[in-house]
């Protein structure tokens, strides 16, 4: 049986009154493309410091690839490859010095083929002589992933990489982690951005308050907590709650559907009703609804 | 791709030492002109009026001591600043995440320290040596002094670097307990012209066991023995690495 890419298991961390991690249960599979998703200060970053060795929890234990983090963190961190929150960066050095000694720390000499094969991939290779302060805040942002890259670790967690990051280098970037996960990199992300986390991973967990409040495939969530849902506009709104209807701002109410064919149905409840509609659209489900109820509910 | 177990110490020691050799006119070319400009002063000042030891000149007995004194505070600033400016900017975790040991990390930072200690009081030693004749009574003591010297402010500096949450703080560190012990410590003097009661006190100074101790490799005379002073060297630097290493086994103030 293989092992999995991340085991957390029974998981604190408290920093004076506030309970960043309250007992995380997590196993990620080798070769997955796992998200880890929650509002700002649910635990997601105490998560991954946690796991990177980067913070000291409380209790329970971490391991990457089977090894554990506190008592063989060399292993752990060769096996782990984190691109941080933070745009961070050492101003002495240029691009390739800094893979060059990124490689050192991890044991490694003599890299340079590896390193030129990620800048090509990051499309960094015309930077690689320039001092990190002449780079822009996108390229700054790739020289971070490609950083996370040099010890070639099997498992590597993306803590909000896109954020303030234009749409083209958004998308090379996600072309690129795409890439790395068929060729069989097991990928952690954590984003705002709920439709990239729709669109790229397979799994998904939610966290509230220190506590995982949701896990699953991200088909079953989509599936499970929304699937369709009809707005429309009347004239008056205030009849849609008799009806199951949720009023929201400028006279819209949303009725949630479980499939298309509950749509006439419904109509014809409004008719009878004699609620006059103005407008009317269909929304699909997606993860950011998902998301709102999960964190509404829980 | 060649994977070995020191490389990593080896690499963290290289970009330490990188880091100040990059930046060496203000790390190494600045303090030598400092101490230059002590020199000049003190010895135009004080040469023919002070003689020390009976009869070694002022600006003679005066370089030793501007050249432990600017290896002792240059490797402080090493270690302090590098980590100072890396938990500021947050590149600190680029030396966190790999697999690298707390000992691992403690030697480097302190030998990088020490380099750069020696860099500078070599650069001291040149520039002094045409305005002045010093002999060299005993260089295995010059060396133990300078080698355990910077060592004890490389440690002290990671210290420094790792309490210090801001500059303001460092420059606390700095400026009321490095450069105050370190200007008291008889780098300028010899204690044997001080009153009996600050003789005592200067004895409670590590930094005067360090400077003297190291003058005594010049002259084959000093103000206390040369293996008193070692031993409390020893003793201080034993107790620093002690501590140092304790507070990075515990993550203070790294791994949170």
């Amino acid at each position: 049986m293989t092992v999995p890419a991340i085991r957390i298991t029974s998981a604190t961390k408290r920093y004076g009154s506030l309970q960043a991690l309250a007992g995380v249960d997590l196993e990620v599979a080798q070769g997955e493309f796992f998200g880890l998703l929650g509002p700002n200060g649910a635990g997601k970053t105490t998560l991954i410091s946690a796991l990177s060795g980067l913070v000291r929890p409380d209790g329970g234990t971490f391991e990457i690839m089977g090894f554990n983090v506190v008592s063989d963190y060399r292993n752990a961190r060769r096996n782990l490859g984190v691109v941080p929150q933070e745009l961070v960066f050492d101003p002495f050095f240029s691009v390739r010095e800094l893979l060059r000694i990124q490689s050192g720390y991890f044991g490694i000499r003599n890299n340079d083929d590896w390193i030129d094969e990620i800048l090509a991939s990051l499309d960094l290779t015309a930077k690689a002589g320039a001092n990190m302060r002449m780079l822009s805040g996108g390229m700054k942002r790739r020289v971070l992933v490609a950083q996370a890259l040099v010890h070639r670790p099997p498992v590597i967690v993306l803590d909000e990489p896109t954020a303030g990051v234009d749409v083209e280098l958004r998308q090379g970037l996600w072309q690129f982690i795409r890439k790395l996960n068929r060729d069989g990199h097991t990928i952690v992300l954590t984003t705002h951005y709920l439709e990239e986390a729709e669109t790229l991973c397979g799994r998904i967990a939610m966290l509230k308050s220190g506590r995982v409040v949701a896990l699953d495939t991200t088909e079953n969530l989509l599936r499970r907590f929304a699937s369709h849902a009809l707005s429309v506009r009347l004239e008056r709104p205030e009849a849609a709650a008799a009806l199951g209807g949720t009023v929201t701002a400028g006279g819209w109410a949303d009725f949630p559907l479980d499939r298309y064919e509950d749509l006439e149905p419904l109509l014809a409840r409004l008719r009878e009703a004699g609620v006059r509609i103005l407008e009317l659209r269909m929304g699909e489900a997606d993860l950011e609804r998902v998301f709102v109820e999960v964190m509404n509910g829980a | 791709m060649v994977h070995d177990a020191l490389t990593g110490f080896r690499t963290l020691l290289y970009k330490e030492v990188l880091r100040f050799w990059k930046v060496g006119f203000q790390t190494v070319g600045a303090p030598v002109l400092n101490a230059l400009l002590y020199l000049l002063i003190f010895s135009h000042v004080l040469d023919r009026h002070v003689t020390v030891y009976g009869e070694v000149a002022y600006t003679a007995f005066l370089v030793p001591g501007l050249v432990m004194m600017s290896l002792l505070q240059n490797a402080f600033a090493n270690s302090s600043s590098s980590l100072i400016q890396s938990k500021i900017t947050g590149n600190i975790i680029f030396v966190l995440l790999p697999p690298l040991s707390y000992r691992e990390f403690y030697a480097a930072y302190v030998i990088a320290s020490v380099l750069r200690g020696l860099f500078v009081g070599m650069g001291v030693l040149l520039v002094s040596l045409p305005f002045v004749d010093l002999p060299i009574a005993a260089p295995g003591w010059i060396f133990a002094f300078g080698l355990m010297g910077g060592a004890i402010l490389g440690s002290l500096g990671v210290i420094a670097g790792i309490w210090a949450d801001k500059f303001d703080q460092l420059a606390g560190f700095q400026n009321f307990l490095i450069m105050p012990l370190t200007m008291l410590s008889g780098v300028f003097y010899s204690i044997r012209s001080l009153p009996d009661f600050w003789q005592k006190v200067s004895h409670i100074n590590p930094f005067f066991f360090m400077i003297d101790g190291f003058r005594y490799g010049f002259f084959g005379q000093s103000d206390v023995s040369p293996w008193l002073s070692l031993a409390v060297v020893g003793i201080c630097f034993v107790f620093l690495a002690v501590l140092t290493l304790a507070m990075l086994a515990r993550g203070y103030k790294l791994r949170a």
